[in-house]
């Protein structure tokens, strides 16, 4: 009788435990539920045409969007791509086929610590670089700032794809007579390019959203973007500008732009997640 | 994977290439070698131009930078435990309600959910990773903010007022508000790495718990959890690096105040948000170095935190990720 009661007990706290568990999960959502619909029925209210393709109004006029904050934050992340992916996909090309111990493994363990370092300080680290150097906010600062932010992330997912590819593939091309360099081009990489491209969108997925390094790099500006050496407006520090500022006009219009910038984010990190998927299930 | 490569391309060397790829060998190697060296030489510069930018203020102020309380841009005096008490203390709130939750999630995602649902399931909690900080500061200012305020906040502050740390006023924005969105955004990487390192618990650990008759919890607790130990640990130390230093969402929220009260709920200020809220508009001289000193603590703090984490998460055959027989 004494084993049987313990027995219950024993089962009946392991559903409590599995409860518990189960309402994490679930409490997890809430927040995601809530901030996207959030993002989309506020958003949505605000969001049209003349948003997309207008320059922000002085303050007091309605109307107005932020035609010029959607161009520069495609300006940046281009200028993020041009720096970022070249040093990053060679990196990890290095990382992957070059195998030297002692440098790979310093460089793989920076490479993680370096993703792990706040936005906001690779902001203050550029502006030191480049600002201070060049004496003026910039564009490319900015750009600068996001490269370096995507460059461990594609080093090491590239790494990691690379590694994935088969070794047989490697020595069928050097046998060939193939030299090594044009193997892990035209072999390797071309072999995990659907891997490395889904690193590649997270990446960017990643980078258009921040703002934290653009404050103080590429500032801000309410005109259209004029070059690389001028400040430039950007979705997310426009979204932060708008939201902290007490006209309930620009509110709205926060909201809007975060809408823009969810589905931006969400289109490339979902959509890059499914490519995948799909591709590691017709591997198998 | 474990073939020896680098002997390879000799052979190839020696029996016959065309003559165009002679110089293509050499200089794609070089290539490759100086971008792995561009991170370390951006991580070395990283450090090396914080530390020397942030000396004027080093020697201006010494240690007692740390413990000073002051932050006076006027008089140009400057101190950074405001700071650095807004920063460990919202990290820490966020800690202790996002460790219990991701923790059900990674036992749930990893041992109890039905297969079909792990990675969907999986996935959403992801897309939380995904979502910019800016958007979590937007949706806290108008959204969770005021609610926190009009709903959990009184309710401490009525019920357990007695204790310092729960005492009003309650405002709404503030160190609690803060602490809530990290933890939201700290949840997903706190989940995804400690359910990997759950998952990879060999099977034989688990069966032989099963065995002797362990419920399905009880197997958990005994033979998941301990092996999967160094792999949470890492987890939540990224996670903490993670809230340390996030930025916009926290400047939203936690006030702006560079005070330091005993309340959870009063407004307090963090580092990032101080360099967030003044970097831009300050030109030189003592109060940029101070605030690149501000950089520079955050990012030794961040430093240490991470090559931890990394280790303990590297650490092979302990619930790393070289574990077989995924249960």
């Amino acid at each position: 009788m004494k084993n049987d009661l313990n027995r219950r007990r024993r089962n009946a706290r392991s559903r409590f435990a599995y409860l518990l568990c189960v309402f994490s999960a679930v409490l997890a959502l809430i927040p995601l539920v809530m901030i996207i619909s959030y993002v989309i029925f506020q958003g949505a209210s605000a969001l049209n045409l003349d948003f997309l393709t207008q320059l922000p109004k002085p303050v007091g006029e309605t109307g107005g969007g932020m035609g010029n904050a959607i161009v520069g934050s495609l300006i940046l992340v281009g200028i993020a791509s041009v720096i970022g992916l070249p040093v990053g996909i060679l990196a990890g090309a290095y990382l992957a086929e070059f195998r030297s111990p002692r440098l790979s493994w310093l460089v793989r363990l920076l490479a993680d610590i370096l993703s792990g370092v706040p936005s906001i300080i690779v902001g203050v680290f550029v502006y030191a670089l480049l600002v201070l150097t060049m004496k003026r906010f910039s564009a490319l600062a900015g750009g600068v700032a996001l490269g370096i932010m995507m460059l461990p992330t594609v080093a090491r997912t590239t790494e990691e794809m690379l590694r994935m590819v088969p070794d047989s593939l490697r020595e069928a091309s050097l046998a060939l007579g193939i030299p090594r360099w044009r193997t892990i081009i035209s072999i390797v990489i071309k072999t995990a390019g659907g891997g490395i491209l889904t690193g590649i969108m997270l990446a960017i997925a990643r980078i258009s959203g921040e703002t934290a390094p653009l404050l103080f790099t590429a500032l801000n500006s309410r005109t259209w973007p004029v070059g690389l050496d001028q400040p430039v407006a950007s979705l997310p520090v426009q979204i932060y500008t708008y939201a902290i500022s007490p006209y309930a006009d620009w509110h709205q219009q926060a909201w809007a732009g975060s809408l823009v910038l969810v589905l931006m984010v969400l289109v490339l990190s979902v959509g890059s997640k499914l490519y995948f998927g799909k591709k590691m299930k017709m591997a198998r | 994977m474990a073939l020896p490569l680098l002997s390879l391309p000799d052979n190839v060397k020696k029996h016959g290439r065309q003559g165009s790829g002679k110089l293509g060998d050499p200089i794609f190697t070089g290539l490759t070698f100086a971008a792995a060296c561009t991170i370390l030489i951006l991580m070395a510069l990283l450090v090396y131009m914080l530390f020397q930018d942030s000396l004027p203020s080093i020697r201006e102020f010494g240690l007692g930078f740390l413990s000073s309380e002051e932050w006076d841009p006027v008089k140009d005096i400057y101190g950074a435990k405001p700071f650095i008490y807004g920063t460990v203390a919202s990290s820490l709130i966020a800690l202790v309600i996002a460790v219990p939750l991701s923790l059900g999630i990674a036992i749930y995602l990893s041992q109890f959910a039905p297969r079909w649902l792990r990675a969907p399931l999986g996935f959403l909690v992801e897309l939380l990773a995904a979502i910019p900080s800016v958007v979590y500061g937007l949706w806290g200012i108008f959204v969770l903010a005021p609610f926190l305020g009009k709903t959990i906040e009184p309710f401490f502050a009525d019920h357990l007022g007695g204790i310092p740390i729960f005492s009003g006023p309650v405002y709404g924005v503030g160190l609690f508000s803060a602490g809530v969105v990290l933890a939201i955004m700290i949840l997903p990487t706190i989940s995804a790495i400690s359910r990997e390192s759950m998952l990879n618990v060999a099977r034989d650990q688990k069966e032989a718990a099963q065995a002797l008759g362990a419920t399905p919890w009880e197997t958990v607790r005994i033979a998941v959890l301990p092996l999967a130990r160094p792999g949470i640990i890492g987890a939540v130390i990224l996670g903490l690096g993670r809230a340390l230093g996030e930025t916009m969402a926290v400047t939203m929220l936690i006030g702006n105040r560079p005070e330091i009260s005993a309340s959870i709920f009063a407004p307090a200020y963090s580092i990032a948000s101080v360099i967030a809220n003044e970097f831009a508009e300050v030109t030189a001289g003592i109060h940029m170095a101070a605030l690149i000193e501000l950089a520079l603590i955050l990012l030794v703090i961040t430093l240490v935190l991470n090559l931890f984490a990394r280790l303990l998460i590297q650490k092979p055959g302990s619930g790393g990720l070289k574990g077989k027989g995924r249960a």
